[in-house]
């Protein structure tokens, strides 16, 4: 498959592997968070783990948009389907994620909650076509890479003037979340959160371009590098931020120029200013009310705002207490910090949002990087 | 939930949709996010949606500096960077 | 029961009939279609006999042979997918349980719940498929049941299979007996099962040309223990839940780890494409014609030349080996050049594969 294949090279990864072995300098530490889930998932999945000196360390950041969303909000569309009888649409990855009452959308399906599936906001458009007797609603989530479409199906439920449909809006948005975590009181009370730069979303800034970091850089002189998808993206993005560190830049670098720009799709930014809105301020799980953070449905589209449309009120819901899901979040603590990890809370049985989505910090440390905490002994014949 | 793969545009249809090629799998997806979607151009899909275009210089060029000592290219086009600290 | 004397009866109208009620009731309209769709297809001495059970004579079996029994529900959705159907599908998978003992399959069972409404145009492609399938693997239905729910109270049809088999003296495979230093053979590409029938599902709407690789075992499975008397010590196959799983269960079992390869594991191109575009990872989608054999480091040779002698093994790899590890963790290689973990199976990836 091409621009996938070549940029999962083994043999490149070693190269820039060893690169990084001869540039990252022995006697200091360098951490970098590396902001977007599909990032996470890529170092897990990849092991990219094994292929960086000791003394470069990734943390995980709140860029799961399925780790952030509050109870509270999936409250809300089971709410939707069990009382209100809405059909509910929703991305698979939500469908599993533990809220109140022991319910989440999968067992709120179970007792006859109709709670579907889809892979697209466009689907959820044709589902709300195909039953015109009944109400429809998109249940919203994802950072900018995900508002376009879902801003698409709006514009064209209003173009056709359909009647029974409706979004419950959950689209957050990535500089905040990133301002939110560098602002966090342990930053500022210990002074010790070490994070040294950013490996930026690679999807969220093909739709916003790299000019919204270019700030971030300034005022925290950090450094960003916006990363591809792939495995040699990554690697070599933290290269670059260690070619920076050393340098003493903090500038913004764009590793993935192959489908980012300056300015970024201005189409789908558009299209996003036209239905959306800022909210003032928007519970994220883990990381409590962060202002200017996330989207909601402008008045002149109001029929379709599902939160206006069946009078629902945001009730927030408390994490568990021995969840360390802020701290790992905020990059303060690591998912073996965490007192339940592995335990009580597994992919199965999650409890807090870093286990529930595969992008998230707990569930990609379980699912493929546990190992390395527990001590092995291997023997091959 | 990130994801997002690069896919070959192999036919334009009308309502703004066109149909990828990745590997041999097609999928029709909509093309209303981008401008000028062309056949044969590489574009990212996600969520059935192509939200922006593989620019195929840009992704040689790319490779081509993997590992490799010289600084890439793209750092002198970002903005001007801070004072240097120690 | 003696065999219902023809009077003249209409004959069903299998293009345009549909399943009723009746047809469960156990009188005569229940009688006709066994007669007309399902004896017509499986046709052989058992069924022939017109009785509740089947009675035969019991199998050969010297000392130290014993006797294997499997069973197996096919709730698959869609019912007809590129490559297969319910109905072979159903005969396949029993077979293959049954042949993962290392046993030779004799004879199948098979019961089909019906739903009320279902076109008889569908019912008789799907009893034609299994019939088929039946008569190329040598096993034959030898008895059945048929049973009818209300509309809305099944999903067209659901079919369960039990398989019976003998498994020879001196055979002794099982998921608990892999031990460090052992091989790990696949006998072909893995996702092509989960990726045809994925493909056929309204909502994701996909056009591939990958067809499901469901198929029977047996043969495969008694050219490899021919080969290597005592060398294979485990085998099953990788349905629900995929490779990934079955590995993970026979680490259990065994109280092993595992070691894989991921550039040794064969995939098609377009397996891997579909997985891309709807973030599936093929390790973990089931297969049907596919089966892992631990075999002693000794015999991995000769189990594997005999495996890719077979026309449902040319594919064969070398996957990794069995290692001491307390945590039975299943660990991969990756292509990358890094070391993961190969987990579980979370939650439910591909609902009604099977």
């Amino acid at each position: 498959m091409k621009y996938i294949d070549e940029f999962r090279d083994g043999d490149i990864a070693r190269k820039i592997a060893a690169r990084l072995a001869e540039e990252a300098r022995p006697e200091r530490a360098y951490s970098f968070m590396e902001f977007c889930g599909g990032h996470t998932h890529a170092i897990s999945r990849y092991g990219i783990a094994d292929l960086l000196p000791p003394n470069v360390r990734m943390v995980h950041g709140p860029g799961c948009p399925v780790c952030v969303l509050p109870i509270g909000r999936i409250d809300m569309a089971i709410q939707l389907a069990l009382e209100h009888g809405a059909i509910v649409c929703s991305y698979g990855d939500t469908l599993r994620v533990p809220a109140s009452g022991g319910l989440s959308l999968v067992k709120a399906k179970a007792r006859g909650g109709d709670i579907r599936m889809v892979y697209s906001a466009a689907d959820a458009l044709e589902i709300a076509r195909q039953n015109p007797e009944r109400e429809v609603v998109f249940f919203a989530i994802g950072f900018e890479t995900t508002t376009p479409p879902t801003a698409l199906a709006i514009r064209d439920a209003h173009r056709t003037q359909l009647k029974n449909f409706s979004v419950l809006c959950c689209h957050v948005l990535t500089p905040a979340a990133i301002t939110h975590i560098l602002e966090s009181p342990e930053v500022r009370q210990y002074g010790t959160v070490p994070l040294d730069g950013f490996v930026g979303p690679a999807h969220v800034s093909i739709v916003i371009g790299f000019e919204p970091y270019v700030q971030f850089a300034i005022d925290y002189q950090k450094p960003v590098v916006i990363a591809g998808f792939e495995p040699l993206d990554v690697m070599q993005a933290i290269l670059m931020l260690v070619r920076q560190i050393n340098e003493g830049r903090a500038v913004v670098e764009n590793e993935f120029s192959r489908a980012v720009t300056r300015h970024g799709n201005q189409n789908a930014q558009a299209l996003m200013a036209e239905i959306f809105e800022q909210r003032e301020s928007f519970e994220w799980r883990g990381l409590g009310e962060v202002p200017a953070s996330a989207l909601k449905i402008r008045l002149a589209y109001v029929q379709f705002d599902a939160e206006s449309r069946f009078k629902l009120t945001y009730q927030p819901v408390a994490d568990n207490k021995a969840c360390e899901c802020g701290a790992i979040l905020r990059g303060v603590k690591k998912p073996t910090d965490c007192k339940i990890f592995g335990t009580v809370c597994t992919p199965e049985n999650p409890v807090g949002s870093c286990m529930v989505s595969s992008e998230g910090a707990c569930a990609a440390h379980y699912s493929y990087g546990r190992f390395r905490d527990i001590p092995v002994v291997a023997q091959k014949s | 939930m990130c994801l997002a793969i690069p896919a070959r545009l192999v036919e334009l249809l009308p309502g703004e949709q066109a149909v990828v090629n990745l590997g041999g799998i097609r999928k029709i997806i909509s093309v209303a996010l981008i401008d000028d979607a062309q056949v044969d151009d590489y574009v990212i899909v996600h969520v059935g949606h192509a939200i922006g275009k593989i620019d195929p210089e840009e992704a040689a060029r790319t490779l081509a500096l993997f590992g490799e000592l010289a600084q890439s290219q793209a750092a002198a086009e970002t903005s001007a960077a801070a004072k240097a600290s120690a | 029961m003696k065999p219902i004397k023809k009077d003249y009866i209409r004959p069903l109208d299998i293009r345009h009939g549909c399943i009723d009620m009746g047809h469960g009731a156990g009188g005569r309209a229940a009688a006709q279609l066994i007669e007309e769709l399902f004896l017509a297809a499986f046709d052989n001495e058992f069924l022939r006999q017109g009785n509740d059970g089947a009675v035969f004579a019991p199998p050969a079996l010297p000392p130290g042979a014993r006797l294997v029994m499997a069973t197996d529900g096919h709730v698959v959705s869609p019912l007809f997918f590129p490559g297969g159907d319910v109905g072979c599908l159903s005969v396949h998978g029993t077979v293959n349980d049954v042949a993962m003992s290392g046993a030779q399959p004799l004879y199948l069972t098979a019961s089909f719940i019906l739903e009320e409404g279902f076109p008889l145009m569908d019912l008789k492609r799907i009893v034609d498929s299994m019939a088929r399938a039946a008569r190329e693997t040598g096993v034959p239905v030898i008895t059945g049941d048929t049973k009818v729910v209300e509309r809305g109270k099944g999903d067209g049809v659901f079919i369960s299979t039990t398989g019976l088999g003998v498994v020879a003296p001196g055979v002794d495979i099982a998921g608990s007996n892999a031990r460090p230093g052992d091989v790990v053979l696949l006998s072909g590409t893995i996702g092509e099962h989960g990726v045809a029938v994925l493909s056929q599902r309204e909502s994701l709407e996909f056009e591939t040309t990958i067809e499901s690789d469901t198929a029977a075992l047996h043969t495969l499975v008694a050219a490899m223990l021919q080969a290597a008397p005592g060398g294979v010590r485990v085998l099953r196959d990788p349905t629900r839940g995929g490779l990934a799983t079955t590995l993970n269960e026979i680490a259990r079992q065994s109280g092993a780890g595992m070691l894989l390869d991921e550039a040794a594991i064969p995939v098609l191109p377009q397996v891997e494409a579909a997985c891309e575009l709807l973030g599936l990872d093929p390790l973990y989608i089931a297969n049907e014609g596919k089966l892992i054999a631990i075999c002693a480091p000794e015999a991995a040779d000769a189990v594997l030349a005999a495996m890719r002698n077979h026309p449902l093994g040319q594919a064969t790899a070398r996957i990794g080996t069995v290692t001491e590890d307390a945590h039975h963790f299943v660990q991969m290689t990756t292509r990358f050049g890094g070391r993961r973990v190969v987990d579980w199976l979370s939650g439910e990836q591909l609902p009604r594969i099977c």
